[in-house]
């Protein structure tokens, strides 16, 4: 019982010296968590369209893209968790969104020759597809694992909550998965060209580091005036 | 009442047996394989190899006559042969897509010297074809088992070329959409020997039929449609110019004259009428790459 009262009190503590934030603080961590979410699985199921004409359409291709992109994942779910450690911020949360944007673009430019350049060295197609499949989706996957984690940071108070919010933001994020994969395998295909879908998400994953940038702006303006 | 439903799931049961049998007769052998669901079925000695599919029911399978084994028992694998009018004298043959190995063999009929490449996706339907359809590895025949788009890019790299190239990967549900756009089509075209040609099993209907003709249309030089009433499709694809109607009459009277047609069941004459050289297809349709290949959404309707 006193246990639970002095960290419910340190909790209280944390919460005012936490960086002051403006009423759209909770929509905007939503959508991002959101948005995160939807562009690791366009992106994903891309990855089997892009890997196709070099390695074929195996189920060992797909084995190779789920296996980098789960692996990413952890990993970036571990790194975004230490990150949250030192003074977590928006706009620290914006360099991780500007960062996976950033490191999906590659992907238009330098796939082509990566994969050639995989499938003249590698025979064998299983380990083909996955060294390049390493190459071209580790980096920009470790990065939006690194979201999640994040904004649980940004949004839990009190200790009591953490589960909730950490339970709602998973809700989110894999809701986001769930859209992104749907969209792009059922629509996005059809009407787009693949390079188009993946600039698409660059720009929304850029854009989000934009708007959380605006809103921690806006949030230390709300703290100024208080 | 135990009893009654009893009566009523046997008849159910034996009633659907019943159907089963009459639609494809006895079932031999059922695979389910990392690919797609296997089955062969026999019935009046003929015997007929079966992908799963829900959408193309009888069209895309492969079956051996057993009393006559050379016998094309089916219409597109006639029309598929139908490249040979164009390409006389073929050396060496690549096939995409194994089956029951019936265009393979019927090439080994016809050219007792060619050498037929086949690649096939899927090692349980090579076993099947060993196993029940007559089809034999050997000095002629060669099979590798890997999907058809990187074996061809390893090709490539090899610098070998054929002088015939049979697409006929396109069985049951799903369609290798990485096997249907202009860039594949264009390193299929540069695996060809100047004069070779590809010929290609495709779809006949719903919007796939306007996307992939275009296609076709936009990584050969030239193309010619061989078509069946309400049926199969074939295209046959070269580079250069395109066969002139003298140029595939003298072919097919090649064919007639240099090999015993006979137990192939061909009839070159019947293919001759089904050459079209117009579009009839939407020309301003959407050519497939592989930035844009949604060819299993398009194929919905």
């Amino acid at each position: 019982m006193q246990d639970d009262g002095s960290s419910a009190q340190s909790a209280t503590r944390t919460a005012a010296i936490a960086a002051p934030e403006s009423r759209f603080h909770v929509p905007l961590v939503a959508l991002l968590v959101f948005t995160g979410g939807f562009s690791v699985m366009a992106i994903e199921l891309l990855g089997g369209r892009i890997m196709a004409p070099y390695f074929g359409s195996s189920i060992h291709v797909w084995g190779s893209i789920i296996t980098v992109f789960m692996a990413a994942l952890s990993l970036g779910y571990l790194l975004g968790g230490w990150l949250s450690l030192r003074e977590p911020s928006l706009t620290r949360m914006a360099l991780i969104f500007l960062a996976s944007g950033l490191t999906v673009l590659p992907l238009l430019v330098l796939g082509e020759p990566m994969m050639e350049w995989v499938f003249t060295n590698f025979e064998d197609p299983r380990y083909g597809s996955l060294l390049a499949a390493v190459l071209l989706f580790f980096v920009p996957t470790v990065a939006l694992g690194m979201i999640s984690p994040y904004a649980i940071r940004l949004l839990v108070r009190v200790t009591q909550h953490s589960g909730q919010v950490a339970g709602t933001l998973y809700f989110l994020s894999t809701l986001g998965s769930a859209v992104g994969t749907l969209m792009t395998a059922f629509y996005l295909v059809l009407w787009f060209e693949v390079s188009t879908i993946v600039l698409a998400v660059a720009g929304a994953l850029i854009t989000s580091a934009a708007l959380a940038v605006l809103g921690d702006h806006l949030g230390r303006n709300a703290g100024a005036r208080s | 009442m135990k009893r009654i439903t009893l009566a009523a799931m046997l008849a159910i049961l034996s009633g659907g047996a019943v159907y089963a049998a009459g639609v494809y007769g006895d079932v031999i052998f059922e695979q389910r394989s990392l690919y797609r669901n296997i089955s062969v079925t026999e019935s009046n000695a003929v015997r007929c190899l079966r992908f799963a599919s829900r959408r193309f029911q009888d069209v895309r399978q492969s079956c051996i006559n057993l009393q006559r084994p050379d016998e094309l028992v089916f219409d597109y694998t006639k029309m598929v042969l139908s490249g040979l009018m164009v390409m006389q004298e073929p050396e060496r043959v690549l096939v995409i897509g194994l089956g029951g190995g019936t265009i393979p063999r019927a090439l080994e009929y016809l050219y007792p010297g060619v050498h037929v490449t086949t690649v096939e996706i899927d090692p349980a339907v090579v076993a099947v074809a060993e196993r029940y359809f007559d089809f034999r590895e050997g000095p002629q025949q060669d099979i590798e088992v890997a999907d058809g788009r990187v074996w061809i890019k390893r090709a490539l790299l090899r610098e070998t070329r054929y002088d015939m190239i049979v697409l006929d990967a396109f069985n049951g549900d799903y369609i290798p959409e990485h096997l249907m756009t202009r860039e594949f089509l264009t390193e299929a075209r540069n695996l060809l020997t100047p004069d070779g040609v590809l010929v290609a099993n495709t779809f006949s209907v719903s919007r796939l039929y306007d996307s992939e003709s275009v296609t076709y249309a936009a990584a050969f030089d030239w193309m010619l449609n061989v078509k069946r009433q309400n049926g199969n499709r074939i295209i046959i694809a070269g580079n250069g110019t395109a066969p002139s109607d003298r140029v595939l009459v003298e072919g097919a009277i090649r064919l007639e004259m240099e090999h015993d047609l006979g137990p192939l069941d061909l009839d070159t004459t019947e293919i001759m009428v089904m050459v079209q050289r117009e579009p009839d297809w939407e020309v301003d349709a959407r050519v497939l790459t592989d930035e844009y290949s949604p060819a299993n959404l398009l194929n919905t309707d």
